[in-house]
């Protein structure tokens, strides 16, 4: 693999961190040709809108597209569970030639006569796009029939990348939050934008803030259905954890409906404490900002003595992350850095300009910066960097776990939270279990000489 | 999970799915692919496909699963995929190396109408590198069907037919199985010392050793030259009709290599099957060793039957395992009642007949009444099942949420396993595969009667 950067229209989206600033190239297609890790708008748009549980996700389309995404994230529900589902138009030749329009109005018939959701969501995968099917007369004319919502999400997979897909997902959501009336705005009330419940993350930040004083109008979309979402604009503040899907509608709800919006982060005890603080701050009462400093507090005490516990374990190690979104790169950088590891290798599949400039300004000299990368530069980088753990996804885990690196999910198979200050522990923890595993000391190198 | 399942069945025509039982064409091409020798599998399309299928294998296997894409935009959809592709071409060659590239399409890029065997000619490919395609339209068949045109691509681009007299060698297509029953597969016919060539050849590719090194291409994989003496071999042995058929035919078509169409080798059946033609066709003795391990299995059965005698049981997969599967529990004294498939009922484009033909065949001297459909979904197997109930659910990954629903023991066997891991390296064909088989639904069934058993009732030895 030593022809990782033989292409150089890939120099451009690499750097290292030095004394000059050399601006990163992002947010542009991948080359032809190359083992991308990025995926496509639908995908995308599935997964910010597949944790609305009790709406009907239906994939107009061939039958991949669905059966991929079936239960693509560990999104959990406190309620309904018709989201579990995998429901697609099964697109066939005849429909390909004859246009789809006709199966997508029966599919909808046949699932309300089966499940009557109150609420569909309705994607177009690349097909759709080609032959040019009006989903949006289709989910009018259907809407009408049935008295129910459906929403079309223009999602043809080659229009843009992932990116495209987020701001896909939005619209979608617009729509369905913009009341006909102007609602009634809930004091000290805040809507979670870009929490999917993973793992039940956005639970432990309703709690968090319940706890200060504030209430939880609507998450978007963890844990959220049809009514907690048409609430969405009593809600008298925006915070938003996943910047890179969720900016976007923060920015047009701002707009539209006069909600102002803050950017949060609750991934390691430092984004989460100040996090509440600064949530507490926009409200400016006294005595929620007291509260937030006993929860942060009492947490920090319980929880600095653990994670110190693991930094003890984690001396010299170092960490390369190549995650999806910008925002969550530099909270990662941060949670490293309080359990003691130092991040040497950075990228993310869809960073913008201004979160790479952030990232220059956190991380070491030396470090390696890198847009879109492919598994060839990864194994190149991490190798070079003299990585400990790799942070990433799916397509990430037996690429490290080959190269002998200790490896974290940090994306859809997460099993348990990472968020709050539970998330601190786990995460220290999940470090500790994967770099201080005793299975590392089964390489051998030829000769049986143990790596250990 | 899937409590909201009616349980009137109402007749389906809206020809939608809920809840699939199948994938598309492209996983299975880029699966196989990943069967020969220093390939690359190459997704001519956007990047979300190659995105899905690598993100799937690699779930499957737990090992790396390489391929590149062609990274369509919107540009390339209105003026076509020619360019991207031939930029594709070059960039594959002279960054990863491959000795292979191995082209398949997708919806997109077949609807758009790209030519993609006129594009590969007029591309500049380096000397000694080979481009192979495959047409995968996901709007047709599935991912076996997928995996059998990728198959096929390996024969027509690559067979050669250079000498009059054919080698005393076998031609085994194994279909969509995982690598550790290709291994199984191959541990067999060299036990009778026979020589063969095994096409496609995941082993060595996704479930290679530790080496604290990643290697882009692994040990495994069937090597072109052996691609090309497929075509001078005496027999081409198709195991499972869906997956394996079509290139057998072709290779017969080509180089007039005379084809035997047999089960997957799932069950003792089915592996007598195997064993007996492998006989038949070379003269060679069945070996001590498997006829040791054919006893073994017979006395494994033997001691076992009365738990599983009379067990009603759902099977669902891919056409091939599912019948194979379904001849095996028939042999155990099970009742298979209901027995899907997502994918379509004949092969896409050859051999007659079907798999509910199949199913029926097996199922007609046993008096069983049972439902059997291809080109169902999981929505239909649970509503059988609801009305219907039986004592064991066999299938993948996706089956656990019914089995949830209904509460029935559930034996993971087929693609995708996302669950669970190991599985891929042990075998399911063979009499070691059915020892399995028969260890996982025995331990199915025998952990539920522990669980449900009242205290008085609850025993040391079953």
């Amino acid at each position: 693999m030593e022809a990782a950067l033989d292409i150089k229209e890939r120099n451009p989206f690499i750097a290292t961190k030095g004394k000059q600033k050399v601006s990163l190239r992002c947010d542009a297609d991948s080359i032809s040709g190359c083992v991308s890790q990025r995926a496509c708008v639908y995908c995308g748009a599935r997964v910010v809108l597949n944790p609305v549980t009790d709406a009907a996700h239906l994939v107009h389309g061939p039958i991949g597209c669905s059966s991929y995404t079936w239960d693509i994230r560990g999104s959990l529900s406190s309620g309904d569970d018709l989201y579990r589902n995998s429901f697609s138009t099964e697109l066939q030749e005849h429909d390909v030639i004859f246009g789809g329009e006709p199966k997508l109005s029966r599919a909808i018939d046949e699932i309300v006569a089966k499940y009557q959701p109150k609420l569909f969501f309705v994607y177009s995968t690349c097909i759709v796009g080609v032959i040019g099917d009006d989903l949006e007369a289709v989910c009018k004319r259907s809407a009408q029939k049935h008295g129910i919502t459906i929403i079309p999400v223009q999602s043809s997979g080659f229009i843009g990348n992932k990116s495209a897909g987020y701001r896909a997902a939005c619209d979608a959501l617009l729509r369905l939050i913009t009341p006909e009336q102007p609602l009634p705005r809930k004091a000290n009330s805040v809507n979670y934008l870009g929490d999917f419940n993973l793992a039940g993350e956005a639970w432990i930040i309703r709690n968090y803030l319940t706890e200060i004083g504030v209430s939880v109008n609507s998450v978007f979309t963890g844990d959220s259905n049809f009514d907690s979402l048409r609430e969405a604009t009593a809600g008298s503040l925006n915070i938003m954890q996943c910047a890179g899907s969720m900016t976007y509608l923060a920015t047009k709800m701002q707009d539209e409906f006069q909600i102002p919006y803050l950017r949060v982060s609750f991934l390691g005890m430092e984004d989460t404490a100040d996090s509440l603080r600064k949530i507490a701050d926009y409200f400016g009462d006294p005595a929620m900002l007291a509260r937030a400093e006993m929860l942060i507090a009492r947490e920090t005490e319980a929880t600095s003595p653990i994670i110190a516990a693991y930094r003890g374990h984690f001396n010299g190690k170092k960490a390369a992350v190549y995650v999806g979104g910008g925002f969550k790169a530099i909270s990662l950088i941060k949670q490293f850095r309080e359990i003691g590891i130092e991040v040497v290798l950075i990228g993310t599949q869809t960073g913008r300009p201004d979160e790479y400039d952030t990232i220059n300004d956190l991380v070491n000299d030396g470090t390696v910066i890198l847009d879109d990368a492919n598994p060839a530069e990864l194994e190149r980088f991490m190798t070079q960097q003299g990585a400990d753990l790799l942070v990433g996804g799916v397509k990430e885990r037996p690429l490290a776990y080959k190269l002998g690196i200790a490896f974290i999910d940090h994306n859809h198979d997460r099993k348990h939270p990472l968020s709050g200050y539970i998330g601190a522990v786990n995460f220290a923890k999940e470090v500790y279990s994967t770099l201080c595993s005793p299975v590392w000391n089964y390489i051998y190198d030829w000769g049986g000489e143990n790596r250990g | 999970m899937l409590d909201c399942t009616p349980k009137e069945i109402t007749e389906r025509n809206s020809g939608g799915i809920i809840n699939p039982a199948k994938t598309c064409q492209p996983i299975g091409a880029m699966y196989a692919a990943l069967g020969i020798h220093k390939c690359l599998p190459h997704s001519h399309g956007s990047q979300g496909c190659c995105s899905y299928h690598r993100m799937h294998l690699t779930r499957h296997f737990r090992d790396p699963v390489m391929a590149s894409t062609s990274c369509f935009t919107e540009g390339s959809s209105v003026f076509g995929g020619g360019a991207n592709l031939k930029a594709s071409i070059q960039n594959v060659f002279h960054i990863y190396k491959p000795d292979v590239m191995a082209i398949h399409t997708t919806c997109l890029t077949e609807t758009i109408g790209d030519d993609v065997s006129s594009i590969i000619k007029t591309a500049d490919v380096a000397e000694g590198k080979l481009v192979i395609h495959a047409n995968t339209p996901s709007y047709v068949g599935s991912h076996i069907t997928g995996f059998s045109n990728m198959t096929k691509a390996m024969v027509s681009y690559l067979a050669e037919s250079t000498s009059p007299i054919k080698k005393e060698q076998i031609n085994i297509i194994p279909g969509f199985v995982n690598p550790g029953d290709m291994r199984e597969i191959k541990r067999i016919v060299k036990s009778m010392d026979i020589e063969y060539i095994l096409f496609p050849d995941t082993s060595g590719v996704v479930d290679t050793p530790m080496t604290g090194e990643f290697q882009m291409y692994p040990e495994g994989g069937t090597t072109v030259e052996q691609l090309k003496d497929t075509g001078n071999s005496k027999v081409s042995l198709a195991l499972g009709r869906f997956a394996s058929s079509d290139p057998a035919d072709l290779l017969n078509k080509k180089c007039k290599v005379p084809v035997v169409t047999l089960k997957t080798p799932i069950g003792i059946k089915a592996t007598d099957a195997l064993l007996m033609t492998l006989r038949t066709a070379f003269a060679h003795e069945i070996p001590k060793e498997l006829e040791v391990e054919r006893g073994q299995l017979v006395d494994i059965m033997t001691d076992t039957h009365f738990h599983f005698h009379g067990k009603t049981v759902a099977i669902f997969g891919d056409p091939d395992i599912v019948t194979g599967l379904t001849e095996f529990v028939l042999s155990l004294g099970m009742i298979p009642i209901h027995v899907l498939t997502g994918t379509p009922g004949g092969s896409s484009n050859s051999v007659a007949g079907s798999f509910e033909d199949d199913i029926n065949a097996m199922l007609k001297p046993t008096g069983i009444q049972a439902n059997v459909k291809s080109a169902g979904d999981l929505f239909t197997l649970h509503q059988w099942m609801k009305n219907q109930p039986v004592d064991l659910l066999i299938g993948n990954t996706y089956g656990k949420y019914i089995a949830r629903a209904e509460d029935v023991p559930f034996v993971r066997v087929g693609f995708p396993i996302l669950d669970r891991s190991v599985h891929s390296y042990l075998p399911i064909v063979g009499y070691h595969g059915a020892m399995r088989l028969v260890e996982m639904i025995s331990n199915a069934l025998l952990d539920r009667q522990d669980r449900d058993a009242a205290d008085e009732d609850f025993e040391l030895v079953m």
